[in-house]
């Protein structure tokens, strides 16, 4: 192979890998957009099916959860910020339970970015977690939204003219869950 | 075809690409956003211990965190004992592995055991380290002076001067049971390390 051929494959071999990189670091899905229809490990808990109206066994679609909001936290067992977080997340859910209004409109969902079932239940022990968590050992959801920093909360819009719309999608604590949930009835005009 | 100008092009644009992979990291927790210093990927393990299980665990005396001393042999005959060496505070995976026990802490308590950490760093850099962990239930133990000492007659310091990512599991006779020195770019998981504290005598 004489010189000029050498460097044409090298660089060719340098276009594959930056070619390469586009497609493993896919993009973190923003507010506007579409959200990826993600299979989501299959649960077995009746109670789970039940919040989140899925019927016959998993794996289940994001699509084909029954809701009009559904809030999803990647997470890990292993963050301590989530760890953190956990306490202020279960009392959204537990405000949005008390709420009649919104009781069966809203859905809470975890994703546990690497854990192994396990993992998760320990998380879900700890702090005595009421809606569902689905493991993701695999990173298959971390890497279909883009590598999030955990925890990472996206809210979707799963009615309207555009389905799955995202109408929130931030890194970091969702702060006070009063507010919180003020602003995101308040951007899907469920208000 | 391509010209010597462009040639160099491609490849420093190569180069930039491999780098800004090199930065995502997988699950990186928010809490230690721009804290925790890149160290790349490492040599899986750089030493060879020369424990084995079924032999008895070294005893130290190691100053804590918290300000008192800890030995190994307070425990004997009353607690298994879990000591998880990591390489060094402010480095990916250990600033993960021990926020994930902390919450374990029954499956620890339910094996009658405890849990021991200890880096090579001084006490106050793991003050601020564990700090941004909340609080820890379990001592963290600093081997810094002499340098390592302890991660050395346990045979798990690397030729950098940090400890391996190391667990060993002691029962209450202070005999060793398991042994994981494990990959150093990698979390060992938290489940194999209850499978082995099950199998002790509580």
């Amino acid at each position: 192979m004489n010189k000029s051929n050498m460097r044409v494959l090298t660089v060719i071999i340098i276009m594959f890998f930056f070619v390469l990189q586009v497609y493993a670091a896919e993009l973190t899905p923003a507010k506007g957009d579409i959200f990826p229809d993600i299979t989501l490990s299959k649960t077995e808990k009746a109670s789970e099916k039940e919040y989140l109206g899925l019927s016959g066994k998993g794996p289940f679609r994001i699509s084909q959860i029954k809701a009009e909001l559904l809030i999803l936290e990647i997470f890990s067992m292993y963050c301590p910020y989530c760890q953190k977080e956990a306490p202020i997340v279960n009392e959204l859910y537990q405000i949005i339970n008390k709420r009649e209004d919104l009781r069966n409109k809203i859905r809470i969902i975890g994703v546990g970015a690497g854990n192994n079932p396990f993992e998760v239940d320990v998380f879900r022990n700890q702090y005595n977690i009421q809606f569902p968590l689905f493991s993701d050992e695999s990173y298959s959801v971390h890497k279909s939204v883009g590598e999030v920093r955990t925890p990472h909360f996206f809210v979707i819009k799963k009615t309207g003219d555009k389905k799955n719309t995202i109408i929130y999608s931030k890194v970091g604590s969702i702060q006070d869950p009063k507010q919180f949930l003020d602003m995101i009835l308040e951007e899907s005009g469920m208000k | 075809m391509f010209s010597k100008k462009h040639f160099y092009f491609y490849i420093l644009a190569g180069i930039l690409v491999l780098l800004y992979s090199s930065t995502i990291a997988y699950g990186a927790s928010e809490q230690f956003k721009g804290k925790i210093y890149n160290t790349g990927i490492l040599k899986p393990v750089d030493s060879k211990t020369k424990l084995k299980v079924g032999m008895k665990a070294p005893d130290f005396t190691l100053p804590s965190v918290s300000g008192e001393k800890v030995s190994l042999s307070k425990f004997l005959g009353k607690k298994n004992v879990v000591i998880s060496f990591v390489p060094a505070a402010w480095t990916p995976v250990c600033s993960d592995q021990w926020p994930g026990y902390n919450i374990a802490k029954s499956l620890f308590e339910k094996n009658a055991a405890v849990l021991i950490g200890i880096t090579v760093d001084n006490i106050p850099t793991l003050f601020a380290w564990t700090k941004e962990m909340g609080e820890l239930w379990f001592p963290v133990l600093s081997d810094f002076y002499p340098h390592g000492l302890v991660a050395k007659k346990y045979g798990v310091l690397r030729s950098s001067g940090t400890a391996e990512r190391a667990l060993f599991v002691i029962d209450k006779k202070g005999i060793i049971r398991y042994i994981d020195v494990h990959d150093i770019n990698s979390r060992p998981g938290l489940e194999t390390l209850v499978k082995e504290l099950e199998k002790l005598e509580k």
